[in-house]
């Protein structure tokens, strides 16, 4: 489950990480109380940052040719003026693909006198099976990059997960970033409350990009975290409500959320043929096996080892909810379960859900033979394959 | 020969009285594996099946019916906890099936398990098969949840991150008559107690495997690490598939440790690897057995 930055960045305070003042808003109302108490509180200029679950916000441009998704202000008007223009309007990044997304939500901050930028984030090594701190100096940066033309400039910390984070190796992180004198205590007291961050909360992934080398305004330098991406492990949101009712469905595609809401695990993609599997590593597969015969999937779709007929029924109901799918492919290895009473479920799914789109079936496993002649007496005008490639190669000629 | 476990293996189910766990308890019976005990905290002295005890923890199973294996469950948020039971009392191989423990508890078991003389296999698997001299390969050990009548008893080792494409290979080698040593589940997750390599070293050293079939999938780098000591030191053929080459970047693709994250974990990268390594490539999954007995 990914997170709002203004989400993470709460998450994060709770536990000990440094971060400028700010309130989030979704309204205009909020918007310019926010406004009004930083400048009230002596802010020269503030930063007004919509909140989207995608990255490039800054290099941005909306639909309406306002151009930057984050904007610094230094007036009330200014900073208001500003968030009307954000506020419901739809932007465009590097991320979000062409469509775009609706802001629905700002986050606005004071603003930072910044002398340098720095990468870090926490994450599993899957490799190691433990978790580690990445940084690098180059801040602001896409870290992907670095870490392809530039290798040696990213700094890996591997943590004991019975210890955590421990402070020297934060120290050798801040040394290495180049910091001096009290602001290696400082960075790694911050790095060590960013991992306790991602370990209490069951983080994927917290990045900062950028954590900054301020100065304040007595001259004084800190570290602080002016931008936060953060996702929880899904498996691990049982134990953590309170982050759950973080959860902004306005940024899930609802065909996803519904398909979640019936316990089938669906992932829509831009093809036109339609897919329905049980397994996870055969519902890619298959996707794979459309795109080499020449087609294109339109979805990921795993109905899991024991789907129920109403499963089955809402997985063909999701699939049809997308414009795009001109054919169905349905590829089932009934292991335990008997390929009849599968072939029941999708005859049953056909008839209700009035399916009228080519549908190419491969069923192979236990009692196959009884649930093939189930979909031959169905009277449904069904296609139907005896192998995966077969399957694949027949709802590909089925969209030509 | 074979690998992990012998027809003869004796196990238990960590969690034999839930529905999940109770319907593949029977299942192994019906398979004739050697299905001796069961554990559920509380429920000690009750019988599964009319013939299976059922005990209270896994120390108590393991001393009253000589189980070296078990198979769990339980659910998500007690899996960890059955998994270290099973290692803190001596058991050879703990097999997990749940699947959706938090990533975290995998870290904190891995870190746990380092220094122990229990294997685990999964979480998030369909277990370990290795077929038996029966009609349909019963007789064999079945832990887990893969269907038993799909197998045949014969050399092929097969090893997957994937449940569904597992049977698909195996089905493919078996109806063409070729039969299996063991085959191996090791699940979808991000942190996995047996890998690929594991596996492949258990394969490369049993005298009755003579040749593998390797399926992996995006995400992590476990199946280029597999491939690099394959390329070295695997004295067998290999024939091998990823899926998930259409997935797209930064997406779970249903397993939990299927996303390409980082440009790393990509099906390209993975099967670039094999191809270094002389690993055969089947293209579908469709093409699996057929890539394997072209090359032996």
């Amino acid at each position: 489950m990914n997170l709002h930055e203004y989400q993470a960045k709460e998450l994060m305070e709770r536990h000990g990480v440094r971060i400028p003042p700010g309130e989030p808003a979704t309204n205009l109302d909020e918007a310019k109380a926010a406004i009004a108490k930083l400048f009230d509180a002596g802010n020269a200029r503030v930063v007004v940052k919509s909140q989207i679950h995608a990255g490039g916000r800054g290099k941005g441009t909306f639909k309406d040719g306002f151009k930057g998704g984050v904007h610094l202000a230094d007036s009330v008007e200014d900073a208001t003026a500003k968030a009307e223009a954000m506020l419901g309007n739809v932007l465009v990044t590097k991320q979000t693909g062409e469509a775009g997304k609706q802001v629905n939500r700002l986050l606005i901050t004071s603003a930072q006198d910044i002398k340098s930028e720095f990468y870090v984030a926490v994450l599993l090594d899957r490799a190691l099976g433990k978790p580690i701190v990445m940084a690098s100096a180059e801040g602001g940066m896409d870290i992907e990059e670095v870490a392809e033309k530039t290798p040696e400039k990213i700094i890996k910390e591997v943590i004991d997960p019975a210890l955590g984070l421990q402070p020297h190796q934060g120290r050798k992180i801040a040394i290495a970033l180049g910091l001096r004198g009290r602001l290696i205590g400082q960075t790694a007291s911050l790095l060590g409350a960013l991992y306790k961050t991602w370990h209490e909360c069951d983080g994927s992934m917290l990045e900062i990009n950028p954590l900054a080398l301020i100065t304040n305004e007595d001259g004084t330098e800190a570290v602080v975290a002016l931008d936060a991406k953060m996702s929880i492990d899904d498996n691990a949101l049982f134990r953590h409500p309170d982050i759950v009712a973080m959860r902004d469905l306005s940024e899930e595609d609802p065909l996803e959320v519904e398909a979640a809401g019936h316990g089938l695990n669906y992932i829509k993609l831009d093809g036109n043929i339609a897919c329905l599997v049980n397994g996870a590593g055969l519902a890619m597969a298959t996707m794979d096996a459309i795109k080499h015969y020449g087609g294109d999937p339109a979805n990921f779709l795993d109905v899991g080892g024991g789907a129920t007929q109403a499963q089955v029924k809402a997985a063909f109901e999701i699939i049809v909810g997308d414009p795009n799918v001109q054919a169905i492919l349905v590829n089932i290895f009934g292991g335990i379960m008997n390929c009849n009473t599968i072939a029941e479920g999708i005859v049953a799914a056909v008839q209700e859900t009035q399916l009228t789109l080519p549908l190419v079936v491969r069923l192979e496993g236990n009692n196959v033979e009884a649930g093939r002649a189930t979909l031959a007496a169905s009277g449904l005008t069904l296609i139907t394959a005896d192998s995966l490639s077969e399957g694949a190669k027949k709802s590909v000629a089925a969209v030509k | 020969m074979s690998i992990l476990v012998k027809p003869n293996t004796k196990f238990l189910v960590q969690g034999i009285t839930g529905g999940f766990g109770g319907r593949h308890a029977q299942l192994s019976l019906d398979y004739g594996s050697q299905l001796v005990a069961g554990v559920t905290p509380g429920k000690g002295g009750q019988m599964f099946a009319d013939t299976v005890p059922v005990f209270d923890s896994v120390a108590e199973a393991m001393a009253e019916t000589g189980a070296t294996a078990s198979a769990i469950f339980v659910p998500p948020p007690f899996a960890a906890d059955a998994i270290l039971e099973g290692a803190a009392a001596g058991l050879d191989l703990v097999v997990c099936i749940t699947e959706g423990i938090p990533v975290r508890d995998m870290i904190e078991v891995k870190d746990a398990l380092k220094d122990s003389s229990t294997i685990l296999l999964g979480p998030n698997c369909p277990g370990v098969v290795t077929p038996g001299d029966g009609e349909d390969s019963s007789g064999g050990c079945r832990i887990g949840i893969a269907p038993g009548y799909i197998h045949k008893k014969g050399n092929i080792g097969v090893v997957s991150r994937s449940g569904t494409l597992t049977y698909e290979a195996v089905w493919q080698l078996t109806s063409r008559g070729v039969g299996q040593s063991t085959c191996v589940g090791i699940g979808g997750d991000p942190v996995p107690g047996m890998t690929h390599l594991d596996v492949l070293k258990l394969f490369n050293d049993d005298p009755e495997t003579t040749g593998i079939i390797m399926i992996g999938e995006i995400g992590g780098t476990a199946e280029e690490e597999a491939a690099a000591w394959a390329k070295a030191h695997c004295t067998k053929p290999i024939a091998g598939f990823i899926a998930g080459a259409t997935a797209p970047p930064g997406r779970r693709m249903g397993h939990a440790g299927a996303i390409v994250s980082g440009g790393k974990g990509t099906a390209e990268a993975k099967q670039e690897a094999f191809r270094e390594a002389g690993i055969g490539v089947a293209v579908t999954p469709s093409e699996m057995a057929d890539t394997l007995l072209k090359m032996m």
